[in-house]
């Protein structure tokens, strides 16, 4: 049994969460310089670059990405030879949220009573929390804001098994088809295949933790994605909606097995602003 | 080139955009989101005044980060549009000229947009550190209790925005996915 103390996992993720909003990854950054240079539309390009310059002024430390610090979503791998001492898991990574949005004066977004009053919280808490049990004795920290904005655009549908590969598609394109200009394009599409609803739309959030580009390392996935990532960009929206051939930065699809009555299909939107950082314990 | 223009707007400003056209706005412009805008029409349904004259004004729909110190205002861009499209066209009847944002519009926004003659400017999403370098001054000029959606008076120069809808109809969005558009 190794020992973590509860405060680390508080100064854990309050970092993660200012160095996500100031620090666009690596990944992330090279697929937008590529859209860049490949993108036919002269207003893309331009917008394009105006992203990157956004993106260099973030990074200098003072200024968020985006206004829209998001709503803090916390994914834990949590080594079963691990025993958190000194305070629960959970409050130490709400605590975390609340220290992290206060220091590096990122936005307080979440409201409570969303059907009725929506009286901010104004600490940003609580974070939505997603813990799965594996072997060994790390904690694996993954911190996610998400804007508003793309995850109001994202969709799920219980399609009938008949529908098969063509229906999920045909699902997706209109998916993004429709969201048009709002969730931010160029976006990176999550996509869940199967499951029950709930582990379809987390499969789908999941898939944008992915390395971006880097496609499902199932061949039949990858050609899934593959062709949906070529019919996206033919749609014709472009950067921030403007027109272009840079809708998707990429299509990320994960899969699951599903009732036999089933066929769940969810579709979660990330605007260009990717962020997520991560630490191990 | 982007076409530099003083706030707040006049007919003939208005007359000379269309939609695809790069803009610098520079002026004051006024920030309301969602909260801000319900409580607009709520006062203008009372029958109240609103807590700034709105003839010939412009609002940004956004709601930025709590600013550093020594800055005027912290990240800044634009969010999502639609959200105000049951709002919009009242205030746009009441005298309001320029909206900033991002995302579609309904067709009644549009509509009143032609009607009133009033444009609809995109700002880039998620560009928030870039926006903030425009804008010079901030002050909160009504609903502070509302923290980020509170009404703001923002001071700006060369304020980069794109015309979306202007008065005649043209719609950027409708237009650009058309030329890119392929099968």
């Amino acid at each position: 049994m190794r020992e973590i103390e509860a405060k680390e996992v508080t100064k854990t993720v309050s970092r993660l969460f200012q160095e996500a909003c100031y620090y666009l990854p690596q990944d992330v950054v090279t697929v937008i310089k590529k859209a860049r240079d490949a993108e036919e539309s002269p207003v893309g390009r331009e917008v394009l670059s105006r992203i990157l310059e956004n993106i260099e002024i973030s990074a200098q430390g003072e200024v968020p990405l985006c206004q829209d610090t998001g709503d803090a979503i916390v994914f834990l791998e949590l080594g079963q030879d691990v025993h958190i001492v000194g305070g629960d898991l959970y409050s130490a990574i709400n605590e975390g949220v609340r220290q992290g949005y206060d220091e590096g004066y990122l936005r307080k977004s979440m409201v409570g009573r969303p059907f009725s009053a929506r009286t901010n919280t104004k600490d940003n808490t609580p974070a939505i929390i997603y813990t799965d049990v594996v072997p060994g004795d790390k904690l694996r920290i993954i911190a996610k804001p998400k804007g508003g904005g793309a995850e109001n655009m994202s969709r799920l549908a219980m399609l009938k098994p008949a529908q098969g590969r063509q229906g999920v598609i045909d699902f997706v394109v209109q998916a993004v088809d429709e969201a048009g200009s709002n969730p931010c394009p160029p976006v990176i599409v999550g996509v869940g295949i199967g499951g029950t609803v709930e582990k379809c739309v987390l499969l789908a959030k999941k898939a944008l933790l992915r390395e971006v580009g880097k496609p499902n390392p199932d061949a039949e996935v990858a050609e899934l994605e593959r062709e949906i990532f070529r019919r996206v960009n033919n749609l014709g929206i472009g950067p921030m909606g403007y027109g272009g051939r840079t809708t998707a930065l990429a299509v990320h699809v994960d899969v699951f097995p599903a009732h036999i009555a089933s066929l769940p299909v969810a579709v979660n939107m990330q605007c260009w602003c990717a962020r997520h950082k991560e630490a191990f314990l | 080139m982007a076409k530099k223009i003083s706030l707040p707007l006049n007919e003939e400003t208005l007359k000379g955009l269309e939609a695809g056209d790069d803009v610098l706005l520079n002026g004051v412009i006024y920030v309301g989101r969602d909260a801000a805008h319900k409580r607009l029409i709520e006062t203008l349904e009372h029958g109240e005044p609103l807590p700034f004259d709105i003839k010939g004004q412009t609002i940004y729909f956004m709601g930025p980060t709590p600013p550093r110190p020594g800055r005027p205002i912290g990240s800044a861009g634009p969010t999502t549009s639609g959200r105000m499209d049951s709002y919009s066209p009242r205030l746009i009847a009441e005298g309001l000229k320029g909206m900033i944002g991002k995302g579609m519009r309904s067709e009644a926004v549009k509509e009143a947009m032609t009607k009133y003659h009033a444009v609809y400017f995109g700002a880039i999403g998620g560009a928030g550190a870039l926006a903030a370098r425009s804008i010079k001054k901030s002050e909160v000029v009504a609903y502070e209790e509302l923290g980020a959606e509170a009404i703001r008076r923002l001071e700006v120069a060369d304020f980069s925005v794109t015309v979306v809808n202007d008065i005649y109809g043209g719609d950027l969005y409708d237009e650009g996915k058309a030329k890119y558009r392929r099968e």
